[in-house]
């Protein structure tokens, strides 16, 4: 086990932040912290980091207990939301930061942030100051700071947050085809469901400070353990008393006893999907459909239709949470 | 055209008022000194209490900046980083400098120091003098200049951030190391900025350092209150010589604080 955090407890004055949380990641994986802002989740990667003390439970790294450690003991490498670079050092001399604060020689230092800047492409760069460079480089000279001192850990807080949409899936696949390469455990916080599904191949879910759920992105995805984290994870509708995918509702013409009877009230259509907004006994539910199923449906405003789940849906009563 | 003409008034009103405050008495002053020529400046500039002047504004100047450098930076840091008790306090107190007059303070300081306060006699029995010897004018001097390097560096600080010192610590600096390698360069312009606001208020001081220095020629005299005596005594080309020397002194420090003012 890479990361080991035991019942950590967190608060800032009054207000808990982190409440018993514990999570274990394994070594070499990518790990996802993914939750709404204010869910605790920055804080619990702080905690990792050494930036902010837990009241109360422990942090183990790679079998180390580091919950007294300062960050400077921890070896974690940190890439900020915001960049962090430092603005008076070029390029080569933010990633060789780390390697001469440990005094290394001069040769291997050289030698080393070259094949960095060059695994993150920035060896072009390598004379500029970080005011030269697009928030997409600085941030992956901020990645290759992290790694140049070889961390037992590399921690990103909302690396992308910053970042204009292109550039951040951009980056996303990127840093997945990166961590293939390193293998260093990674574990990066995100409030993006979509990043996290993306990239990640565990996703721990954080809300009001505590652990929501932790699993592979098709777990938590398909068997949400509750109804907060299947409404955070993709879009969600109500069918009777469940809470059911868009996408996983079947619409037929025809009347069908098993089903449910409904009227269409109004067809959008989106590019590759079409979202179908129905109604049942006065509630109102949508479905997604591809557009393939909803030319062959043909259906019209005022229509009267079935629905029902489709075989895959796992719908989630909505009494039970 | 009344916008313009309305902008024309303005700088010409801006540009009278410089003339008139500024710009004539300093250059009347260059002209009275160099009026019979360079040589009575020089003889003027090289007396005894002339040199002992400069040495002892120097020495007073160069240690005011010395503990407001280490001061300004530390109290700086501790505004901006850290949440105490008593922070704001520390915050006015900080200004306070800028509303008492110098002379109060110089008042102030023999009233703790003096030869017969506790602090100040106390100080006697372990054989340091401070008011009428030269800690006492450091200290009004210090004491003149405190909030100008504070005040220079906590905006800058507060811009900076600390994600930097954090991504540092997290590379694995220590708290000096970090604050060498990260927190000085950051803050440098500032810094050198009100480094020389400092040493320009320092040098020019009079009213407190007048009251603590005992005004003793060639011991506590300073170069204000060398000017100052000299003018009284009717000396008028040593006051003047001296007075232009200031002059040239702080046209200096202006252009220093031209250079190292912050761009943006």
């Amino acid at each position: 086990m890479a990361i080991e955090v035991r019942d950590v407890n967190k608060s800032f004055g009054v207000t808990p932040v982190l409440r018993d949380v514990s999570i274990d990641v394994t070594s070499g994986s990518l790990t996802a912290l993914l939750g709404p802002s204010g869910g605790g989740k920055s804080t619990l990667l702080r905690v990792i980091a050494g930036l902010e003390q837990p009241d109360t439970g422990t942090v183990v790294i790679s079998g180390v207990d580091a919950t007294r450690l300062s960050p400077q003991r921890r070896n974690v490498g940190f890439v900020f939301q915001h960049y962090a670079a430092f603005k008076h050092m070029t390029v080569f001399k933010n990633v060789a930061f780390g390697l001469e604060i440990r005094k290394r020689p001069k040769e291997e230092i050289r030698r080393r942030v070259m094949e960095l800047l060059e695994l993150v492409h920035l060896d072009q760069m390598a004379e500029r100051y970080p005011s030269q460079l697009s928030g997409g480089q600085r941030q992956r000279m901020a990645l290759a700071r992290a790694l140049a001192v070889e961390p037992q850990v590399l921690l990103l807080d909302e690396p992308f947050g910053a970042l204009d949409a292109q550039v951040r899936k951009e980056l996303r696949t990127w840093l997945r085809r990166l961590h293939d390469e390193v293998h260093v455990t990674t574990v990066f916080v995100t409030h993006d469901q979509e990043e996290a599904i993306e990239v990640a191949d565990t996703i721990v879910v954080l809300a009001d400070g505590q652990v929501k759920q932790v699993g592979s992105p098709a777990e938590v995805y398909d068997n949400p353990a509750d109804q907060f984290v299947m409404r955070f994870l993709g879009p969600v509708t109500r069918l009777g008393d469940s809470l059911v995918r868009p996408h996983d509702i079947e619409i037929s013409p025809a009347a069908d006893p098993a089903g449910t009877t409904a009227t269409v009230v109004r067809v959008v259509r989106l590019g590759f999907e079409v979202r179908v907004e129905l109604l049942i006994d006065g509630q109102e539910t949508w479905a997604q459909l591809a557009r393939s199923t909803a030319d062959r449906l043909d259906l019209q405003p005022g229509q009267a239709v079935t629905v029902r789940p489709s075989p895959a849906a796992r719908p989630l009563a909505l009494s039970a949470s | 055209m009344p916008k313009n003409l309305i902008r024309y008034a303005l700088r010409a009103l801006a540009v009278g008022y410089l003339l008139f405050l500024l710009v004539l008495p300093v250059v009347l002053i260059g002209w009275r000194t160099f009026a019979n020529g360079l040589g009575p400046i020089f003889e003027a500039l090289s007396t005894p209490q002339a040199i002992s002047a400069f040495q002892v504004t120097l020495v007073v100047a160069f240690w005011a900046v010395v503990a407001n450098t280490v001061f300004g930076v530390g109290a700086a840091i501790l505004l901006v980083r850290h949440a105490f008790p008593g922070k704001r306090v520390l915050n006015a107190l900080i200004d306070l400098p800028m509303a008492v007059s110098p002379v109060v303070v110089g008042l102030a300081l023999i009233l703790v120091y003096g030869k017969f306060a506790a602090v100040g006699g106390w100080l006697e029995t372990l054989g340091v003098q401070v008011i009428f010897s030269v800690p006492g004018m450091v200290m009004a001097a210090v004491f003149i200049s405190l909030p100008l390097v504070v005040r220079a560096v906590v905006p800058v600080l507060e811009e900076l951030g600390d994600e930097q010192e954090q991504a540092a610590r997290t590379l694995g600096a220590g708290w000096w190391q970090t604050f060498r390698r990260i927190t000085i360069p950051g803050i440098r312009w500032a810094l050198g900025y009100g480094i020389v606001l400092c040493l320009a208020r320092a040098l020019g001081e009079y009213g407190a350092v007048a009251v603590v220095s005992g005004r003793l020629v060639e011991q506590t005299q300073t170069l204000t209150l060398f000017v100052e005596e000299r003018f009284q005594n009717f000396d008028e080309t040593a006051a003047f010589a001296a007075a232009t020397s200031l002059a040239l002194l702080s046209v200096i420090t202006l252009l220093l604080t031209k250079i190292l003012r912050p761009k943006d």
